[in-house]
């Protein structure tokens, strides 16, 4: 059994909120660089330059790579031989989120009562937390700030079990179309497949802290994530929507055992600012 | 690559030589409005009441600042989806509005009107709220600062990079654009 202290997780919450804010991992700059390379359109290429000389600003000034600081979405996987002192966990990760919301002049888009009076919770919680348990004695705590504007084009499809691999392929092609230039192309498409609808869900947003581009290591999923990538390439939405041969980047594809009766399909898009981070305590 | 240096608030005569793909570099002034502060400006219309700015030839910007940090003019600055604000904006145009500034497309009813109440649509880049930072002069709160980030800002902005999406002419950019790369 090992202890750590919930002050620890609430400071690396705090720095994970501010660095992902302010800097792009390498993977997904290597993946913007990558499609300027081969974007064809010159709005494409012009905006795809913009974005690029965007990160160098504001890592290098500490401003926020986009006003949407996003919903706090922490991920964490809880080695089972770990023991939290001090206050408790959640409390905890909120307190992290605050404190880095705060420091960073990071934008608070969090609003109470969300059908109604829809006020500013003035600290950017509560943050969406998922959590498993994992063996170990460590804590790995993944931190995303999820924009609104990709968010609000994410989708679940129950298809029918028949529907296999072209359903899957039409499903994303046709959301990646709904949402020409609101989700801010070029993309990483996280899907989640199988397993239930809520799970479904959690799977596919889970799925975006992979590595930019990296494939799922089952063969058979990886394949799929190529040929949808392909597939929503086709489209002709390129970066911002304004035409081009760049709409996503990457496909990251979770697939999970489910009901005979069910083939559930959740997609999760990620805008082109995509922001996460990760330390183990 | 047309790029036109543009004076914001925009003068009528200055619309007819926009076409959808043309950059432009705005200068001058232009007002924020999100979600919550279109429901707003809508409502005062709807009622009769006076707006907090004078609507008539001015240019709206759907964005919604990260915090200024001390030192700066303003926060991360960049477009959120004009989509959502599409219903307000039918009665905005009517009411004197000349151009928007976001991203994404609009419905089939605002690009209507932007050709019949002569106006324009222009986006920006979406996610570059560092680099657009870089063009605000000045920024001040004139209306509705209790809705924070969402509350009315008039900003001074110099050399201000977008592209015309919707012109007079009745073009639309994505439509266009799309259309080019489409293999389908």
């Amino acid at each position: 059994m090992r202890e750590i202290n919930a002050a620890e997780i609430s400071k690396a919450v705090a720095h994970l909120a501010q660095k992902t804010n302010f800097e792009l991992n390498d993977g997904v700059l290597t993946l913007i660089e990558k499609a300027l390379l081969n974007e064809v359109s010159p709005i494409g290429c012009d905006v795809l330059d913009k974005l690029l000389e965007n990160a160098r600003l504001a890592k290098s000034e500490n401003t926020p790579l986009c006003q949407d600081c996003g919903t706090a979405v922490v991920f964490l996987d809880i080695g089972q031989d770990v023991h939290i002192i001090g206050d408790d966990l959640y409390t905890a990760i909120a307190d992290g989120v605050r404190q880095g919301y705060q420091e960073g002049c990071l934008r608070k888009s969090m609003v109470k009562d969300p059908f109604s009076a829809r006020t500013n919770t003035e600290d950017n919680t509560p943050p969406t937390i998922h959590t498993e348990i994992v063996p170990g004695e460590q804590i790995k705590i993944s931190f995303m700030p999820k924009g609104g504007g990709s968010e609000n084009m994410s989708r679940l499809v129950m298809l029918k079990p028949e529907a296999g691999t072209q359903g899957i392929i039409n499903a994303v092609t046709y959301a990646v179309q709904d949402a020409g230039g609101n989700s801010c192309p070029p993309l990483i498409i996280g899907l989640g497949i199988g397993a239930t609808a809520e799970k479904a869900m959690q799977n596919a947003k889970r799925s975006l802290l992979r590595p930019a581009g990296q494939p799922n290591s089952n063969p058979e999923v990886a394949a799929l994530e190529s040929q949808v990538l392909e597939s929503v390439n086709k489209l002709g939405v390129g970066p911002l929507g304004m035409g081009g041969t760049v709409t996503a980047m990457a496909v990251h594809a979770e697939s999970r055992p489910c009901h005979f009766a069910s083939l559930p399909l959740a997609i999760n898009l990620q805008c082109h600012s995509a922001r996460h981070g990760e330390v183990t305590l | 690559m047309t790029t036109w240096n543009i004076a914001s608030p925009i003068e009528e005569d200055q619309l007819a030589k926009l076409h959808a793909g043309d950059h432009v570099s705005i200068s001058g002034i232009v007002y924020t409005a999100r979600d919550a502060a279109h429901k707003r400006l809508v409502e005062a219309l709807k009622n009769g009441l006076p707006l907090p700015f004078n609507l008539h030839g001015q240019t709206i910007y759907y964005m919604g600042p990260s915090p200024t940090r001390s030192g700066q003019i303003i926060g991360s600055c960049g477009p959120t989806t004009s989509k959502r604000m599409d219903d307000f904006t039918l009665k905005l145009l009517s009411a004197g509005l000349r151009a928007m500034i976001g991203k994404g497309e609009r419905s089939q009813g605002v690009r209507e009107a932007i050709k019949k109440y002569h106006s324009v649509y222009f986006v920006t880049y979406g996610g570059a709220g560092a680099l657009l930072a870089k063009t605000v002069r000045k920024a001040e709160v004139v209306a509705y600062p209790e809705l924070e980030a969402e509350s009315i800002l008039r900003l001074e902005v110099e050399r201000f990079p977008a592209i015309v999406a919707n012109d007079i002419h009745g073009r639309n950019l994505f439509e266009e654009q799309i259309a080019k790369y489409r293999r389908y």
